[in-house]
């Protein structure tokens, strides 16, 4: 098993876009790869891979709100995207399962403080895929609490969908949506974790994403999502719900 | 002892040696303000068109000054204690006249923070601004100290205790026009000397420096413009860049905040994500005011999310059933 790996990864380590992740060769050069590593991928084959882009600002201007996008549609075969800062209260942000839409994501996250921002695909034998970077803020984004749970007019509108549908000229849709939630981390003090937990979303024959959402990301969401070319469904289908077991149900059109 | 011990030790001696005079250097923390007269009793400690750093100090703003036969007007305190204080010896070394007033054009750290150095009873500003200071002031300094270090020490928010009126105020022999704007922020102050005809604009009004945003309303914003552009002005002083007897504070602030407002929308309406606005190159004329590309960056993040938010809610979404 052992061997079938190492094998694995030196004939990995032939492709120019990757090489093998061991605890020296972490580019961003972080404190934490070791535990990172350790905790989201344990003994599986991880490669560096500069196929997995994560783009957002060098420097933060709001803590609460960062602008990340993570784009692996340049690998084959991605099951699933894995979320990640080194260094936030809460590491982990978000997952996702590309079905018919491309292997990218945007969003908007949390930060406590500096961190690498890390996105790991797994393709379909099994590698994760690990791309990154780093993101300077002056933090406390995870500690205050949301704006949301200080006003009550959320409450009548918790998970409501604003969604809207784009041509990309021929390569395909793009989707956005934003659904009203205060997605509060409970590290603020009297301030319970309360923050949505899954997204669906699927036209009328097929699922096109499955969004696993953590503590970390904004409040209110927004997600922007790229369907690969031929996918034309005219509208689109959301689910989801709360760690409450409130649920999401909208649709979203063109 | 050998020759290359004696190199180390040399080395070692210069190197120290330039460590000794760089700490000297900062620990005086001398922001160099030299007022420049820009009109009869006028006269302005221009900053630089950077962002806060610890090079600077946060010496990134105007302050202004009016002599009267009644005392000074002071227009903007500066960005800390030590500037307040620079500030307070710099216009004693012009007039033995008293500090009758200042007034802070808005609640931004870098124009009300060397309120300190000032006689309590002179500190003056707007309704909206007095209450912007108390909400946002401890945040502000603590910034400050994050971005200027030891340049802030024993800085401490003042707020001024005495809220003024918008319309005319004659101070000696200077008829002045106390305006009440917006956009910049929820309530900008802009000065008018109707003696001089120099027109004080807070940041209002910026030159050869991208305006910033944190708290911008862009039509109000705007609007506040062309109020300042009817008026007779002879010498314009933005709250950021040369003071100048040309336009072209009025012409460059509003073509940034037209083209930034246009960005936006359309940025939002094709359903442009947040990190692909922040890529966007930015044309030439844009590109040619001082820390434009940070600016622009800055805006997107305050600005933004409220454009991509109208762009969805005209999109059709519906709760499904």
């Amino acid at each position: 098993m052992k061997l079938a790996s190492l094998l694995l990864a030196g004939m990995l380590a032939l492709s120019p876009h990757i090489h093998a992740a061991n605890d020296a060769a972490d580019p961003l050069e972080s404190a934490r790869w070791g535990d990172m590593r350790k905790e989201f991928f344990g003994d599986q084959t991880v490669v560096f891979d500069t196929r997995v882009e994560v783009t957002a600002p060098l420097t933060a201007e709001n803590p609460m709100n960062v602008p990340v996008a993570v784009n692996a549609a340049a690998l084959p075969d991605v099951r699933e995207v894995v979320v990640f800062a080194d260094f936030n209260p809460i590491v982990r942000i978000l997952e996702f399962t590309p079905g018919a839409a491309e292997a990218s994501l945007a969003f908007r996250i949390k930060l406590q403080q500096s961190s690498p921002v890390r996105a790991a695909a797994r393709t379909g034998d099994g590698v994760w895929h690990v791309g990154g970077t780093w993101v300077t803020t002056t933090g406390g984004g995870c500690t205050v609490p949301s704006t949301g749970s200080a006003s009550p007019e959320w409450q009548s509108r918790l998970n409501e969908v604003n969604g809207r549908m784009w041509s990309r000229q021929g390569q395909g849709e793009r989707v956005r949506l934003r659904i009203i939630h205060p997605m509060d981390t409970g590290l603020a003090p009297s301030v319970p974790a309360f923050h949505i937990e899954s997204l669906v979303l699927a036209d009328e024959k097929t699922e096109l994403m499955t969004i696993r959402t953590f503590e970390p990301v904004s409040e209110n969401p927004l997600f922007t999502i790229d369907l690969a070319p031929g996918t034309d469904p005219a509208r689109i289908r959301v689910t989801g719900r709360d760690n409450n077991g409130n649920r999401i149900n909208a649709w979203v059109t063109r | 002892m050998g020759d290359a011990m004696m190199r180390h030790l040399r080395t070692l001696a210069a190197v120290s040696l330039m460590l000794v005079t760089a700490l000297i250097a900062a620990a005086d923390f001398d922001y160099g303000l030299s007022p420049r007269q820009v009109a009869e009793d006028t006269w302005v400690v221009v900053g630089r068109n950077e962002d806060f750093s610890f090079e600077n100090g946060g010496n990134i703003v105007n302050s202004a000054f009016i002599v009267t036969s009644e005392g000074v007007v002071v227009i903007d305190s500066g960005p800390s204690r030590r500037f307040g204080e620079q500030l307070r010896a710099a216009i004693a070394r012009i007039t033995d006249q008293p500090i009758l007033r200042v007034l802070n054009t808005h609640h931004h750290p870098d124009h009300f923070l060397g309120n300190q150095a000032f006689p309590a009873a002179s500190l003056a500003a707007l309704a909206g601004t007095i209450e912007g200071i108390r909400r946002d002031g401890e945040s502000f300094n603590e910034n400050m100290y994050r971005l200027a270090g030891d340049w802030m020490l024993g800085t401490e928010v003042t707020v001024p205790g005495q809220d003024i009126e918008p319309g005319p105020l004659t101070v000696g022999e200077h008829r002045l026009e106390l305006l009440a704007l917006d956009g910049h922020t929820g309530t900008d102050l802009a000065v008018f000397d109707r003696t001089t005809g120099v027109l004080f604009a807070g940041d209002l009004l910026f030159h050869d420096r991208a305006p910033t945003t944190p708290h911008a309303n862009i039509p109000r914003w705007l609007a506040s413009i062309a109020v300042l552009e009817a008026l007779p002005v002879k010498v314009l002083v933005p709250g950021h860049g040369a003071p100048t007897t040309g336009s072209e504070p009025i012409s460059q602030t509003r073509n940034w905040l037209e083209w930034l407002q246009q960005t936006i929308r359309s940025g939002a309406e094709s359903g442009l994500d947040l990190t692909e606005m922040l890529d966007r190159p930015l044309p030439a004329d844009e590109a040619r005011l001082a820390v434009s590309a940070a600016e622009y960056r800055r805006s997107l993040s305050h600005l933004y999310p409220a454009a991509e938010q109208q762009a969805l809610e005209h999109g059709a979404a519906g709760h499904a059933h």
